[in-house]
C-alpha cells in the first residue's frame, strides 16, 4: 500500500506533522457546539439534542485528543498528531480490502 | 460541517443512513470493477488526506471554525465514486474513534460532505476543464473552482438538514427539538464562512495538491486510462 506513491505518503506525513496548525482555530464550527457550549452559545439546551447527543459511548480520542493530555498546547499537538497518525492508518486499512478484491 | 449526534432528529438521520446504505454499495461496486489494484494506494492516500486535511481547522471571525475537505481532489484522481467512498471511510471514523461527527448522522455527513461534496464538484470541474490538460492554466482553474463549488454546495444541503429541524419538530412549548435556528440563520452562517474562507481554501488545497501528485507522478494526470499499463512494465501491455 504504501510502496507505490512514496512521494504521496512523505507529503501526507508532512501534513500530518504541521497538523496542530488546527488547534490555533479555536473556536466551535457552527452547529458543533458541546453540550457544555450550548447555553452559551445559544441560550438553551433543546430537550430531544440532549436525548441523543450522547448516543455513542466509544470514543476513544475524543476530538482528537489523549484523554488526559489536554494541559498544555505541546500535550495537544502530540495528541492531535496522534490522532491523525491513527486516523491515517485506519482509513489505509480500511481501504486497503478494496486493493484484494480489485482486479490487477 | 460534521453534525453531532443530537442536532437532527431521528426521522432525518435514520432516513440518511438508509439513503447512504445503497449509494456507498454502488459506491464499493464501482470502486471493485472500474478501479486496477494499482490504484487502491492512491484511494487510500486520498482519503487519508481528506482525514488530515479536516484537522486543519481555520478560524472564522466571530469566534466560529471551519475547515477543507479534499473531496474534488480524490474525484479529479479517481472519478466522484471513488472519492464519496473514500471521503465516507474518513468520515465514519471520524465519527466512530474522534467524536467529530455523530454516529446517528453519520448518514446525514456522508451524504453531505462525501457524496454532494464528491458528485457537484466534479461536474463543475468536468464542465469547466473541458478538452484542457489538467495541468493546464484552465485545468488548474478548474480544479480551484470545482473545490470551492463542491465545499460550499456541500455546506448548503448541510445548512438545509439543520435549518429544517426547527420547522418541523418543536416541542409542545414551541421550543426547538433539535437543531435550534431557522434554515435562513442556518444557511447564512454556514454559507457565508464556506464563501469567504474556507472555499477558497479548498480550492487553493485542490490545486496545490492537484500540482503535487503530478510532478511527482505524471501519469496520474493523464487523460488517458493507457498509464495503467504504461506503468506495468509490459505487463498487462497485450491487454
Amino acid at each position: 500500500m504504501f510502496k507505490t506513491y512514496k512521494n504521496l505518503w512523505w507529503g501526507l506525513l508532512g501534513l500530518v506533522l504541521l497538523s496542530p496548525l488546527g488547534l490555533l482555530a479555536t473556536g466551535t464550527a457552527f452547529g458543533e457546539w458541546g453540550m457544555d457550549e450550548l447555553v452559551d452559545e445559544v441560550g438553551f439546551i433543546p430537550t430531544g439534542l440532549a436525548k441523543f447527543a450522547d448516543f455513542w459511548q466509544h470514543i476513544l480520542l475524543p476530538d482528537y485528543t489523549i484523554p488526559g493530555m489536554e494541559g498544555s498546547f505541546g500535550q495537544s499537538a502530540a495528541g492531535y498528531i496522534v490522532s491523525a497518525i491513527v486516523g491515517v492508518l485506519l482509513v489505509v486499512l480500511v481501504i486497503s480490502i478494496f486493493y484484494r478484491m480489485a482486479r490487477d | 460541517m460534521h453534525i453531532p449526534d443530537g442536532y437532527l432528529s431521528p426521522q432525518t438521520a435514520i432516513p440518511m443512513i438508509a439513503v447512504m446504505v445503497p449509494v456507498l454499495g454502488v459506491a464499493a461496486n464501482k470502486v471493485k470493477n472500474d478501479l486496477k489494484k494499482k490504484q487502491i494506494p492512491i484511494l487510500a492516500a486520498g482519503a487519508a488526506f481528506s482525514f488530515v486535511i479536516m484537522m486543519f481547522n481555520l478560524p472564522v471571525p466571530g469566534g466560529s471554525s471551519a475547515h477543507a475537505v479534499g473531496a474534488v481532489l480524490l474525484a479529479i484522481l479517481l472519478g466522484p465514486w471513488a472519492a464519496c467512498l473514500g471521503v465516507s471511510v474518513a468520515l465514519i471514523i471520524q465519527a466512530l474513534v474522534f467524536g467529530d461527527g455523530g454516529i446517528l448522522a453519520v448518514g446525514a455527513n456522508c451524504f453531505n460532505i462525501a457524496f454532494v461534496m464528491s458528485f457537484f464538484g466534479y461536474y463543475t470541474y468536468k464542465l469547466i476543464k473541458g478538452a484542457a490538460d489538467k495541468l493546464s492554466g484552465r485545468g488548474m482553474a478548474a480544479a480551484f473552482i470545482g473545490g470551492y463549488v463542491g465545499l460550499n454546495i456541500a455546506a448548503l444541503t448541510t445548512a438545509l438538514m439543520f435549518g429544517a429541524q426547527y420547522h418541523l419538530f418543536q416541542a409542545a412549548d414551541g421550543t426547538p427539538l433539535y437543531f435550534m435556528y431557522p434554515i435562513k440563520i442556518a444557511v447564512a452562517a454556514m454559507v457565508s464562512e464556506h464563501l469567504i474562507l474556507a472555499g477558497p481554501v479548498e480550492g487553493l488545497v485542490t490545486v496545490l495538491a492537484l500540482w503535487f501528485v503530478g510532478k511527482n507522478y505524471p501519469a496520474l494526470l493523464s487523460d488517458s486510462p493507457k498509464w495503467i499499463n504504461s506503468n506495468d512494465k509490459g505487463v498487462g501491455s497485450h491487454v
